[in-house]
């Protein structure tokens, strides 16, 4: 039997000594310091900046913009549509299409199919990897004299630019960010599967439940919280990527995102506080899935 | 029963079936990586004299040598040395900090706090850029040495255990929450300090989350080559991966030099994911199948 007191936290503030008080101020004070001063602080910061004028040097500089920014993106910067619109659709190619093939090769998997311990492993493998080597990976794949040109029958002098081709680069842009993101779906999914009865699985099927509708009314209902978690990193991912279109363009707008639009206005000629302006919408748009991520969490201690 | 029987075979072919489609599409998968391996064999004369596909009259490993020479590989690697172990480290020992008072104590703002670095764990991490960058020049005017932060090991180090100390905190966090109450009770009873409590008691107990943060974390970090680009001026302080980026333009014509670097620099994390699987799989679902 439990006690009341056992399932309780330590509730003996009065009671700790001056040095244990001391120890547990610098337990908290020293990680919350560095994370407000590191993280938060310069966060809250951005958000100020994105209405003023700036060039990143001098504070006294700093000149009050008012909305002058956002009014700039929003009216006068056809490449923020066009970088909103790849970002959409990042986001619908990994909703309709890269996560639900992570989740089914799980369901795969997860049903010990011949050679599933080999094929968890290679289907991971790409996200171990840093985007720097990924970058040069596929390169290699596409370039004049790589893999794929001498498929299609060209040699260096006759290849076709596959980064520069318009209506097929960002095929190959979500084809590549689909190698890394399905895996990391599939492994994440893997491990809600594994915590799930099997019997439950196995009495379905003798109930002669094809294994469409096994899925869909047992598996899904019961990984609810992973489903969250996974809705939740999809559309984070989407908005924020950003490292796999640097890697191949730079700082250039040959196929923008939000994010490569902020840093072409920190790190590209001149630092310019519409850069802080589209860091702020990027931020807008993730408070949602931030706040369902946080809620799913927490549910139980918020409480 | 017959129909039964009928229903397994019939299944089984359909399995049959399913693994040979997955397994396609597992060596499509890794291809590309496999061929990366292949050009790397290869000297770069042969390619150009007899074309991609042609059959390799030489394989060996001097693409390898000469990429440790030409490159300075190890001197990288060493930078990458500098800012992984003190910033996984740092982080996770933050991390248990927090974990340990938010999981043994209550205090009213334990839950506002768990929010405030879980949260701060998903931030764009672009938000902070232009300020940091601003506040590592600053500080390091104010102290009279311009690189005590903006490019310094440092700096790097900082940064990363600022965006990765929230996650190692909820996941210790969560961790923590499984451990009985029973023990903290009787470390108390038999008065234990708050430090003992948790240097003696605790963090011997966290072990398999510390395992499993500290591989995930070290792969994190070894990867990232962004900050570096940002906070580094000097090219020869930068961890490994952002020189690869570097060489990558330097070395582009010669691509089987290149795939012979990008296949040194990629060996660790795939070492490390091969060998310490389940601590890797772990840390990564114990943030987030939590419940």
């Amino acid at each position: 039997m439990k006690t009341a007191a056992a399932n309780k936290k330590i509730r003996s503030r009065r009671s700790l000594s001056r040095n244990d008080r001391f120890t547990l101020a610098a337990f908290i004070g020293i990680p919350t310091l560095m994370q407000i001063i590191f993280l938060w602080l310069p966060a809250l910061i951005t958000i100020i900046l994105s209405f003023t004028y700036w060039n990143g040097i001098n504070v006294s500089d700093i000149k009050w913009a008012g909305l002058a920014n956002y009014k700039n993106i929003f009216f006068g910067t056809p490449v923020f549509y066009e970088a909103l619109k790849n970002n959409i659709i990042w986001l619908l190619w990994f909703t309709f299409l890269a996560t639900p093939l992570g989740i089914l090769l799980a369901y795969q998997i997860d049903r010990k199919i011949k050679g599933h311990k080999i094929y968890e492993t290679i289907f991971y493998i790409p996200v171990v990897l840093s985007l720097a080597i990924i970058g040069i990976i596929w390169n290699f794949m596409l370039q004049p004299g790589g893999f794929v040109q001498g498929v299609m029958g060209r040699d260096i002098g006759n290849a076709v630019s596959i980064w520069g081709n318009y209506s097929i680069n960002t095929y190959v842009i979500m084809g590549v960010a689909s190698w890394r993101h399905i895996g990391y779906i599939m492994l994440l999914y893997l491990a809600g599967l594994k915590s799930i009865d099997s019997s439950l699985r196995e009495a379905s099927a003798i109930d002669g439940a094809t294994e469409w509708q096994t899925f869909r009314k047992i598996i899904l209902p019961t990984m609810r919280p992973v489903n969250i978690i996974i809705v939740v990193i999809t559309i984070i991912e989407s908005l924020r990527a950003f490292d796999l279109v640097y890697i191949i363009y730079g700082t250039s707008t040959a196929w923008p995102l939000l994010n490569i639009l902020v840093f072409q206005n920190f790190a590209g000629q001149g630092i310019s506080m519409k850069g802080a302006a589209y860091a702020v919408i990027l931020l807008v748009l993730c408070i949602g899935p931030i706040l369902l991520y946080l809620r799913n969490v927490f549910k139980e201690d918020l409480k | 029963m017959v129909q039964n029987k009928e229903y397994k075979n019939k299944q089984k072919v359909k399995d049959a079936f399913i693994s040979a489609f997955i397994g396609f599409f597992a060596f499509v998968w890794i291809f590309p990586i496999l061929w990366t391996v292949w050009t790397s064999l290869r000297p770069y004369n042969d390619i150009i004299s007899y074309g991609v596909f042609s059959w390799p009259r030489h394989l060996n490993l001097d693409n390898y040598f000469h990429a440790f020479r030409v490159m300075g590989l190890t001197h990288y690697f060493l930078n990458t040395l500098y800012v992984t172990v003190p910033a996984v480290v740092l982080t996770l020992f933050l991390g248990s900090l927090i974990a340990f008072v938010v999981s043994r104590y209550s205090f009213r703002f334990n839950l506002s706090l768990l929010l405030l670095f879980t949260a701060g764990n998903m931030l764009p991490i672009v938000l902070t850029y232009i300020p940091v960058f601003w506040l590592y020049i600053k500080i390091g005017d104010f102290f009279g040495n311009r690189s005590l932060l903006y490019n310094n090991y440092l700096g790097i180090v900082l940064v990363h255990v600022a965006f990765q100390v929230g996650f190692a905190t909820f996941v210790l966090s969560s961790y923590m929450k499984t451990v009985p109450k029973e023990i903290s009770e009787s470390a108390i009873i038999d008065g234990a300090s708050v430090f003992r409590h948790y240097w003696n008691v605790m963090l011997p107990l966290l072990r398999p989350p510390l395992a499993a943060l500290g591989v995930l974390m070290s792969c994190w970090i070894y990867n990232d080559f962004f900050w570096a680009l940002i906070l580094m001026s000097e090219d020869s302080k930068r961890p490994v991966t952002s020189a690869l980026r570097q060489l990558q333009g330097q070395y582009i014509t010669d691509f089987n030099l290149l795939a012979a670097g990008a296949s040194i620099v990629a060996a660790p994390t795939i070492i490390l994911f091969l060998v310490l699987r389940k601590q890797f799989v772990s840390g990564l679902t114990l943030g987030s199948t939590k419940g």
